[in-house]
């Protein structure tokens, strides 16, 4: 039980647009293994970015329960998800979201900005990470400098900066070439065994996915069994 | 995220896109640099006004016709006779006057000038001293003669110079008088100044320069000199009481004349000017509104096309309260910015008018005031707050998850 970083159990998500009402998740139960490596995937219209909104608390069921380490986060305030997403989420987008004005050390920084501690080690800490994922030189360069594989890296730096529970990554290498795409898919393989980071990834590529501990597929808003 | 981090985002993003912030203040900067300048223009006139009507004295006190009340007995020699023959205890001297616009000429030059009609005392009383030849005496006034005593511009306007003018023979009206006197300049273009006016003796006033339906013995005005500025008070109600049983008014019937002391005059001007000033500043400020909408147009358009960026603040951990603050700064601070280049703005012009003034000779240096200063940065600084608040809020209430997928 305890090794369970996420452990969702019959989640509801019910949209209403205008007078219809759409059912994107149906009672869907799963459960994350600390540590674990694992691969979403499903066609369009299967549930998969809603269950990916909602296991990134960026969104709350419309009924079930959803555990991160052991807490229960399905119905907690705005603030409080903030707050939740902060410390135990990272994200990896697709278009790897920077901000563009600002350098990659900042755009790492960022997530630490909004802490409500006043370490003043953020620079260090965001400096090191970058390190890590390879940016050593490129620190002070913004996001158009750079290619879309170190922007990737950028990014991943920035979703790891918290020490997070879990780092949700949606296509991951989606726009990016094989070449890149292998190499970012072997930095976050990489990262997983050194952290012991649990990895959540959405993806079409079979080959990303071949990569990984576990899959599972989605259809109609419920994991195929 | 801390305060200080707040105001270096801002600036940040303020200076990726330098074209349109500058357009966003541009409403503000006119407006606090308009108010800054008619302020400064109307606290220069103020003080002009003031500073001219002081100059006549502080001891002035004036006796006028109260027009308010019905028939009016009008104001006469005698009346000025009766207030010097009362050997007032407080009145150092009484100078009646008549006055009427005129065309003066001299062999093919003509001013339109102001001519007065007075007594001796004047030149005591309004200080008007000569440069050349003398004022006029009471023996001229006795004897009714044609003589003239001129400002420096009326002697600059007739004869093209102001030396050795006394002797020369101008006309007024159908009569000729000759100059026996010169007034020292007063300078400016101040209200009253004696630059441009003309003096003859009382009597050759009445007879001949004011309409002939008056009867000889109206007066325009009676001025009059307290024996020091600290008994004007007591000057002006004896002379009150004296005009009171000349003109036989009881305790409680309203005066048919007026008596005003220098003071109440220079009161009056400057709350002529006041009125002025805020008529003017509430244009101004009328424009700070309008540019305080330019901002919150602005600020609504970045809110749509920052959206992703909103979004992603969110994802990493931005509460509501953080993203409603980066945009109130940002548009706090276009107010801020906008109203420190407006004061700048402000302050050119206002000097720019004080040098138009210099080079026509207008007594007018505008004054900035540290209170118009302190007022329009933080009236620039309020517009900037109030109308991000909208703009700010509708990004804070942004969803997450929608804002993310916005392209």
């Amino acid at each position: 039980m305890e090794k369970n970083v996420v452990e969702a159990r019959d989640l509801v998500k019910t949209y209403q647009l205008g007078e219809i009402q759409v059912d994107a998740l149906r009672g869907l139960s799963l459960k994350v293994k600390r540590g674990e490596v694992m691969a979403i995937m499903g066609p369009s219209g299967s549930g998969k970015s809603t269950l990916m909104n909602i296991l990134g608390c960026l969104d709350r069921p419309t009924s079930g329960q959803y555990l991160l380490d052991n807490e229960d986060v399905s119905k907690l305030s705005d603030d409080q998800l903030a707050d939740i997403r902060n410390r135990r989420i990272g994200f990896v987008f697709q278009n790897y979201n920077l901000l563009q004005r600002t350098s990659a050390l900042e755009n790492v920084e960022l997530p630490l900005r909004y802490r409500r501690d006043n370490g003043n080690n953020h620079k260090e800490m965001a400096a090191a990470m970058l390190e890590r994922v390879g940016l050593k030189d490129r620190m002070n360069h913004k996001p158009f400098e750079l290619s879309g594989g170190q922007q990737q890296r950028v990014a991943i730096a920035r979703a790891l900066i918290t020490n997070p529970a879990i780092i949700l990554a949606d296509e991951p290498t989606g726009n990016l070439d094989s070449k890149a795409g292998i190499e970012i898919m072997q930095l976050l393989l990489d990262l997983n065994k050194e952290d012991d980071v649990t990895l959540i990834i959405v993806t079409h590529d079979p080959g990303v996915a071949k990569r990984t501990n576990r899959i599972i597929h989605i259809i109609d808003g419920k994991v195929e069994k | 995220m801390n305060i200080l981090q707040f105001f270096k985002e801002a600036f940040s993003s303020l200076l990726s896109n330098k074209m349109r912030t500058f357009l966003t203040m541009l409403g503000i900067l006119i407006g606090v640099a308009a108010v800054i300048s008619m302020l400064a223009i109307g606290n220069g006139a103020t003080a002009s006004i003031t500073s001219s009507i002081e100059s006549m004295g502080t001891n002035l006190i004036f006796i006028s016709q109260n027009s308010d009340v019905s028939n009016p007995e009008a104001l006469t020699l005698s009346d000025a006779i009766a207030i010097s023959d009362a050997n007032p205890q407080y009145i150092a001297a009484v100078a009646p006057s008549v006055q009427n616009n005129m065309t003066a000429t001299y062999s093919g030059n003509s001013i339109s000038a102001q001519v007065y009609g007075v007594t001796p005392e004047y030149e005591y009383v309004r200080n008007t001293p000569t440069s050349e030849g003398s004022f006029i005496t009471q023996s001229q006034v006795d004897e009714r003669s044609t003589v003239a005593v001129i400002g420096v511009d009326i002697a600059e306007e007739l004869f093209n110079t102001t030396q050795n003018v006394v002797g020369n023979k101008i006309r007024l009206g159908s009569y000729v008088y000759t100059v026996i006197g010169l007034l020292e300049e007063q300078g400016g273009t101040s209200i009253g100044s004696s630059d441009t006016q003309i003096f003859v003796p009382i009597t050759t006033a009445q007879a001949r320069i004011i309409s002939r339906t008056n009867t000889h013995n109206e007066v325009s005005t009676i001025s009059i000199s307290a024996t020091n500025s600290d008994d004007v008070q007591n000057a002006i109600d004896e002379v009150t009481k004296i005009m009171q049983s000349q003109h036989g008014i009881l305790g409680d019937e309203e005066n048919d004349f007026t008596v005003m002391s220098q003071e109440s005059i220079t009161e009056a001007a400057s709350s002529i000017t006041a009125v002025l000033s805020i008529f003017l500043g509430g244009i101004a400020a009328i424009s700070l509104l309008v540019g305080g909408i330019g901002i919150m147009n602005i600020m609504l358009v970045t809110v749509v096309e920052r959206t992703r960026e909103i979004g992603l603040r969110k994802a990493v951990g931005a509460r509501k309260s953080d993203i409603l603050s980066q945009f109130l700064i940002e548009s706090l601070m276009i107010g801020l910015l906008g109203g420190i280049l407006g004061i700048l703005l402000g302050a050119g012009i206002s000097a720019l008018i004080g040098k138009i003034a210099v080079f026509s000779s207008t007594a007018l240096n505008p004054q900035i005031s540290l209170s118009s200063v302190v007022l329009s940065t933080l009236f620039s600084v309020g517009v900037g707050l109030i109308f991000g608040i909208y703009p700010a809020n509708r990004a804070a209430n942004l969803e997450p998850v929608e804002a993310l997928r916005t392209e």
